[in-house]
C-alpha cells in the first residue's frame, strides 16, 4: 500500500507546476461571453506609476494608484460583485486611451464610465468635475455650488478625495480658491505632475 | 450584483490559490487530453455558482468537488465520442501520455471508479484531511476513508512493478 502511495507522490511531482499559457485568459473570455464576469481588472504602467484599472460591462469603474492598489480586488469584490477576474485584454481600450493621454495625443476620454462606486452628493460633485476640460481648472467651492450645496466645500473636497476614477474623472483639475493646489488622493506630487502635463502649471 | 451574507474573496484569488492544483488533479483524473476542457468547465461552473455560496470556509473542497464531477463528465463524453476502430485505446486518455514515472500505474489510477480515483489522488498525493475529503466526495467521513482504501487496494491488485 505504502509503496503505491510513494510512487504516486513521486510521479505527481512531475505534473505541470502551472496551468498552460493562455488558459486563464480563455476562461475570462468565456466567462465574459456567458455574462459571468462582473468586474475585470488589469495593471498598467504610466508616468505616474503603476495603475490598477477595473471595468464592468457598463464601463470603467475604478483606477487606483500604486498606494491604493493593495486591497484593490478585495474592495471590488465587496462593493460590486465577487465575480472579479484579472483580464488584461478586456481593458485594452482603457490602456490605449490612457497611453494616448500620457503621450499628449489625447485631451478627452471617450471611455464609458460606471459610477456605481460613488453615490449621492459625492457622485454629483464628480459628475461636474468630469465636465472640466483639459487645461482648465475649477475650485472646490465651485464644485460644491454646482452640486447644489454651495456651503459644502469641505464635503466637495472629500468627494474629490474619494474619486474612484482619478485621471479620467479629472479631480486633479480642482484647486483651492486662490489657486493653491489642495490635496489629492494619489498624493499631491501626482496632481502637480498631471497639471504640468496639461500645461496648467508651467513646466 | 452585490453579494449578501458571507464575505467572498474576489474570484481571482481562488484561481491564484488553486488553479494549478486543480489543473494537476484534472490531468490525472480526466486525462491529459481532456484536462484543458475540464478545467474550463470546472471554473465556469464555479464562477456561475460563486455569488450564491453560503459559506466561504472550505472553498478548496468545493472547487475539487466541482472538478471531480467535470472529470466524470469528460470520461462520459469521451465514451460517446466515435473512435477509429483500429486504435480503440485500452485506457480512455492514453494517447498523450505525460512524462510520469510508472505510466501504467497512472493509467490504472485513471481506470478506477471516479470516486476512488478522486479519493486516492486527493488523499495519497495531496494529503487532504478526511473531513475535507468527505466534503469533496459528497460522502461521509467513513465512506471517504473506504474509497481511499478500496482504490489503493485495487491499484495494488491490478498493478505490479
Amino acid at each position: 500500500m505504502n509503496e503505491i502511495e510513494n510512487l504516486l507522490r513521486k510521479g505527481a511531482a512531475r505534473l505541470p507546476g502551472e496551468i498552460p499559457a493562455g488558459l486563464q485568459e480563455r476562461l475570462a473570455e468565456r466567462a465574459a461571453r456567458e455574462g459571468l464576469l462582473d468586474v475585470s481588472y488589469a495593471e498598467l504602467d504610466s508616468p505616474v506609476g503603476k495603475l490598477a484599472v477595473a471595468s464592468t460591462p457598463r464601463g470603467l469603474v475604478r483606477i487606483a494608484y500604486e498606494n491604493q492598489a493593495e486591497t484593490f480586488a478585495e474592495e471590488l469584490a465587496a462593493k460590486l460583485s465577487p465575480r472579479v477576474l484579472r483580464a488584461p485584454r478586456r481593458l485594452d481600450e482603457v490602456r490605449r486611451e490612457l497611453d494616448e493621454y500620457f503621450e499628449g495625443r489625447r485631451q478627452e476620454f471617450d471611455l464609458p464610465l460606471d459610477w456605481s462606486l460613488t453615490h449621492g452628493f459625492f457622485r454629483k460633485v464628480l459628475r461636474h468635475t468630469a465636465q472640466i476640460g483639459y487645461g482648465s481648472v475649477g475650485t472646490y467651492a465651485e464644485m460644491a455650488r454646482k452640486a447644489g450645496s454651495p456651503r459644502a466645500v469641505r464635503a466637495a473636497g472629500n468627494a474629490l478625495g474619494a474619486n474612484p476614477i482619478p485621471i479620467v474623472v479629472p479631480c486633479h483639475r480642482v484647486l483651492r480658491t486662490g489657486g493653491a493646489l489642495g490635496g489629492y488622493g494619489g498624493g499631491v506630487e501626482r496632481k502637480e505632475f498631471l497639471l504640468r502635463h496639461e500645461g496648467v502649471i508651467a513646466a | 450584483m452585490r453579494s449578501r451574507g458571507v464575505n467572498l474573496p474576489p474570484f481571482q484569488a481562488l484561481l491564484d490559490a488553486h488553479s494549478a492544483e486543480i489543473y494537476r488533479f484534472l490531468v490525472v483524473t480526466a486525462g491529459p487530453d481532456d484536462a484543458d476542457d475540464a478545467f474550463q468547465e470546472t471554473w465556469i461552473s464555479a464562477i456561475r455558482a460563486y455569488p450564491r455560496l453560503k459559506r466561504a470556509d472550505n472553498l478548496r473542497a468545493w472547487l475539487f468537488r466541482i472538478a471531480k464531477n467535470k472529470a466524470i463528465d469528460a470520461h462520459r463524453a469521451r465514451g460517446r465520442r466515435p473512435v477509429p476502430v483500429a486504435t480503440v485505446p485500452e485506457t480512455p486518455a492514453a494517447s498523450t501520455e505525460l512524462d510520469l514515472e510508472e505510466p501504467e500505474l497512472w493509467a490504472a489510477v485513471r481506470d478506477l471508479p471516479p470516486k476512488q480515483r478522486a479519493a486516492v489522488y486527493c488523499r495519497s498525493v495531496l494529503g487532504i484531511p478526511y473531513d475535507e475529503l468527505a466534503e469533496l466526495l459528497e460522502s461521509s467521513r467513513d465512506a471517504a476513508r473506504r474509497s481511499v482504501h478500496e482504490g489503493l487496494k485495487r491499484l495494488r491488485e491490478e498493478w505490479t512493478p
